[in-house]
């Protein structure tokens, strides 16, 4: 399939490159400017919360004319925050993280050349590369950039009229979405059939790591759900530009009655949502599965329940796509329908409580190596669950009646998915990095990195569950209007300061990301100590990943401390490579 | 040019960081994790256990006052407030457990060289116990819960209930009460004209005994009055962009959508002089006016309030209405002093 021989030009080895280890890197560091912007954005409009009518220079600096005297305005306000939202979801978590891991380990870790599409790959990260540059570029128009929420509601993202950030701020985030799915299409195609097709001798469905797994099952939700996003951002193009009324009806604005009749606006949800609750599977699905890996990996102890894991992944995928209505409770659904979505909401705790308890199984009597990658997995349990749980109170339709979209459900789908996946990427990328660069990172930065990350995360998001309770909505540009949220605000400054010190400690990470790339210490072959497939390649990126022959398997990859009926290890060490055939007397997991 | 400046601080900072890279060397240490790291990080991470417990601990405490008052202002939603203690108290107890467990493990197990881990790869009994022990629990909860969504939602059983239309725009609401015959006339956006800003349709005889509430010459409509102890039917419109009309002291939302009516229901139980006599009421009011007057602002008493709580525009975060329930003589009283549309016109 690959050519190894022809000539690599500068262009065609670091630009267009087909190479799925290059693409991954690619993926990884547009990521990880998207996120700069998205995190950056979120500490300008918490200042702005904690400190409503306070001037700040870097406020005026960055917003020009919407910050005029240190001050933001409403409008820019909602800005960031919708396209902070955007680019998190979407720009970091979608794509910086399926996009490098899965470009980066499934053909590694399933014993392939490459992926089954390299021009396909190629042409994936270019488009993705084409929306994030649209999505950037509509932060400079005149009007501002889209401003309804990342959610995009119609009539409000429909109407130039209704607010300004509607106008051309709306019509380039359309088109940059649309640019986006396109390229998330043709990277999950790509890694379902490389993953169906491309798996080395011996490498059974039921042999792969958990990684794989999770990578596939999001590719496949993806499939599923990207479509409905584009279908319905393509019909509320119609609606802006073309007059169609898919999900526009009797309004009234600026003083003049508008033709559109016969649409909805609940359609609308129900296709937006029909994707976007997939969605925060498609974000922690891949960090899940990351976690997985090292979790096992550092307990020097086999997954626990490999099977109930796979299971649960597959259960989580299906479930996900039948409780979007839990998003719409209180839109004047049917209530017999809201009584379904409560039910399917609420079974999917089982499968994902399943997953916390094999977890915890798994550190237990372990022989844990805690280092950075193993700190950020095992931070990702933990606000998993705690994140996880108020999804029983979000989930019951009659308690959303009192905190759909407070507050409580910022808190709480920062934490599940948010603060999950951003923990389960940077660990990834701790332990993934001597494949991606051949090179180790320093540890004592991660150590650093991980502790200010972990406590301002909890600082920031923990007591945001009960500024929620205390009734405080959503998208407030600020919460002096109402002089009940007065006690709330020396709250909101203590989470402004964890979240400002969060936001610069990510500076240390890419202090060492960047530094480790050019002077880290050179990686050797298998720096963990792990079983997988991947760290038989050579440390040297070539194509087609493996000199010679791709190395066959014989074995599930979760081989840790297996010890004999003497109770010695197998082989004098603690681990078994999936390489090493089935030893006489060994019985197979 | 201040962006400039700024940017440049922030390269500084990254410089910095870099520099102190090259400071600490990079050749440091056992590959995977020394037994000294894994010592101190086990000993952070029970750390870390210590903190979240002690955020819990002070967010349950301290952040007490800052909270709804207790007390639900509505019939039904001292049903949502029992399912929500409920759920609160396992969600808290399964955090509390679970979050022990983690970091508990972790510590415990810290690598020491030499140690073998326990290869455990699977049980199907542990599996079973805890797909079945959730699978349990989520019954009984899914059961209690919908008995009070239904309960909640489901007004066919009400006997006179008092009919309210809210109307919702940018950046304010409006008003209709249903009046002597209890029933809304028609309205349409398509007949808003002049004072008429609700589209009410005059050729609907049902219209003629309504009373708006309507905003007139750039005036918003200051407070809406509820009776107590009689069922309340919400019927919300939206003039423009979807809202949502939030009142949480009665656990009560329910959207605004254009180009339809949605529907949400319930009983206010306490008047607005009794809920300020409540103690939870008191020791809040107590706080913010302490605060505001170290601001300088005046103080403020408790009022019931409606919030737009579905993003609609650059004024969201302020559109809002003062509800004001009272003994239902009282109501009557008020409403019989307010003009119906035929009076109006
Ligand atoms: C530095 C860390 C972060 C901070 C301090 C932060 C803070 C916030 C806050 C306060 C809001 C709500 C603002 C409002 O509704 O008025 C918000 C919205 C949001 N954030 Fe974050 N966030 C952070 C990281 C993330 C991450 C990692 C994600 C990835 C999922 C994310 C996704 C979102 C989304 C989807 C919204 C909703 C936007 C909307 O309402 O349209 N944020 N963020
Ligand atoms: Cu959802
Ligand atoms: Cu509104």
């Amino acid at each position: 399939m690959s050519d190894h021989h022809h000539k690599e030009t500068y262009v065609t080895k670091y630009i267009f490159s087909q190479d799925h280890k290059m693409i991954a890197k690619q993926y990884l560091i547009t990521g990880i400017i998207m996120g700069v912007i998205g995190v950056f954005m979120s500490m300008l409009f918490r200042l702005q919360l904690s400190h409503p009518e306070q001037s700040f220079s870097i406020i005026e600096a960055f917003l020009g004319r919407a910050g005029e005297g240190g001050v933001m305005t409403p409008d820019m306000y909602l800005s960031l925050v919708t396209i902070h939202g955007t680019i998190m979801v979407f720009f970091v978590l979608t794509a910086g993280l399926s996009g490098t891991f899965s470009n980066l380990l499934i053909p590694l870790q399933i014993g392939a050349r490459d992926m089954a599409s390299g021009f396909l790959n190629m042409i994936s990260y270019w488009l993705f590369f084409l929306s994030s540059v649209v999505m950037v570029i509509s932060l400079f128009v005149e009007t501002g950039p889209a401003s309804a929420g990342w959610t995009i509601y119609p009539p409000l993202s429909a109407l130039p009229q209704a607010m300004s950030g509607s106008g051309l701020g709306m019509t380039l985030w359309l088109v940059s979405m649309a640019i986006f799915i396109a390229s998330s299409l043709m990277g999950a195609l790509n890694y379902i059939v490389t993953v169906l097709n491309l798996r080395t001798i011996g490498m059974k469905m039921t042999r792969l790591p958990l990684t794989i797994w999770a990578f596939f099952v999001t590719a496949i939700i993806g499939v599923v759900s990207f479509p409905v996003l584009l279908s319905a951002a393509l019909l509320l193009i119609f609606d802006r530009s073309f007059g169609t009324s898919f999900f526009l009806s009797d309004i009234f604005i600026s003083g003049e009655v508008l033709h559109y009749k016969g649409g909805s606006p609940i359609l609308f949800q129900h296709l937006f949502w029909f994707l976007g609750h997939p969605e925060v599977y498609i974000v922690i699905l891949p960090a899940l599965g990351i976690t997985s890996e090292i979790i096992a990996t550092n307990s020097r102890k086999p997954i626990f329940g490999y099977r109930a894991m796979i299971m649960s992944i597959i259960a989580i995928a299906f479930l996900s796509t039948i409780v979007w209505g839990h998003h719409m409770f209180v839109t004047g659904m049917n209530p017999f329908l809201g009584s379904v979505f409560t039910f399917t909401t609420l079974l999917i705790a089982i499968p994902s409580a399943v997953k916390g308890f094999n977890y915890i199984t798994t550190l237990w009597k372990g022989n844990l190596q805690l280092n950075p990658a193993m700190l950020f997995s095992i931070g990702l349990v933990s606000t998993f669950i705690t994140g996880g749980v108020t999804g029983l109170i979000l989930g019951d339709s009659a308690l959303d009646i009192n905190v759909h979209d407070t507050m409580f459900v910022v808190a709480h789908f920062h934490l599940v998915m948010g603060v999950s996946a951003i923990l389960g990427m940077f660990a990834g990328v701790y332990h993934w990095f001597p494949k991606l660069y051949g090179r180790m990172m320093n540890k004592d930065l991660g150590y650093l990195h991980f502790w200010f990350t972990a406590i301002s995360a909890y600082g920031v998001f923990f007591p945001m569950h009960f500024i929620g309770l205390a009734g405080l909505p959503r998208r407030y540009y600020n919460n002096t209007a109402f002089p009940i949220f007065d006690d709330l605000l020396h709250i909101n400054k203590v989470i402004t300061v964890f979240a400002l010190i969060g936001g610069l400690a990510q500076l240390i990470f890419l202090a060492n990301f960047f530094f480790s790339i050019y002077k880290g210490k050179k990686a050797s072959k298998n720096p963990w100590n792990s079983t997988t497939l991947e760290w038989t390649a050579p440390v040297e990126h070539m194509h087609g990943n493996w000199p010679g022959e791709i190395p066959a398997v014989h074995r599930w990859s979760y081989d840790y401390s297996k010890t004999d009926e003497n109770g010695e290890l197998w082989g004098g060490q603690d681990f078994t490579p999936q390489t090493v055939p089935i030893r006489e007397g060994e019985e197979e997991f | 040019m201040k962006a400039l400046f700024f940017t440049l601080i922030f390269v500084v900072i990254a410089v910095a960081c870099w520099q102190f890279v090259k400071l600490l060397g990079l050749t440091k240490g056992d590959q995977i994790a020394t037994e000294k790291e894994n010592n101190i990080n086990g000993w952070l991470m029970l750390g870390l256990l210590g903190f979240i417990y002690g955020l819990m601990i002070y967010s349950m405490y301290g952040a007490k006052d800052v909270l709804l008052p207790q007390l639900s202002a509505s019939a039904e939603g001292e049903h949502i407030d029992l399912l929500f203690k409920m759920t609160m108290t396992l969600v808290l107890v399964v955090q509390f457990v679970m979050q022990f467990f983690i970091f508990y493990f972790t510590f415990k197990y810290r690598g020491i060289k030499g140690r073998k881990a326990y290869f455990f790869a699977d049980s199907h009994k542990l599996e079973m116990i805890w797909t079945i022990t959730p699978a349990i629990v989520l019954a009984g909860l899914i059961i209690y819960g919908l008995w009070v969504w239904n309960e909640v939602m489901d007004t066919s059983d009400a006997e006179n209930p008092l009919i309210v239309e809210l109307y919702a725009k940018q950046f304010q609401w409006e008003a209709r009460y249903a009046g002597a015959d209890n029933e809304l006339g028609n309205a349409s956006v398509r007949m808003i004209e002049g004072t008429n800003t609700m589209g009410i349709d005059f050729s609907d005889k049902n219209a003629n005994d309504d009373i708006p509430l309507m905003v007139s010459e750039g005036k918003f409509v200051k407070e809406l009055h509820l009776p107590k102890g009689r069922k309340v039917i919400f019927k919300l419109r939206s003039q423009d962009v979807l809202h949502s009309a939030f009142m949480p002291h009665f656990r009560a939302q329910m959207n605004c959508v254009p180009g339809m009516v949605t529907q949400f229901a319930f009983t206010p139980s306490v008047t607005t002089a009794e809920m300020r006599l409540n103690k939870d009421t008191q020791a809040k009011f107590k706080h913010i006016n302490e605060l505001r007057e170290k601001e300088g602002k005046e103080a403020v008493e408790f009022d019931y309030l409606l919030l737009c709580n579905k993003i609609c525009g650059s004024s969201h975060y302020n559109m809002q209405l003062k509800i004001i329930v009272d003994e239902e003589a009282d109501f009557n009283k008020w409403l019989a002093g307010q003009k119906t549309f035929a009076q109006l016109n």
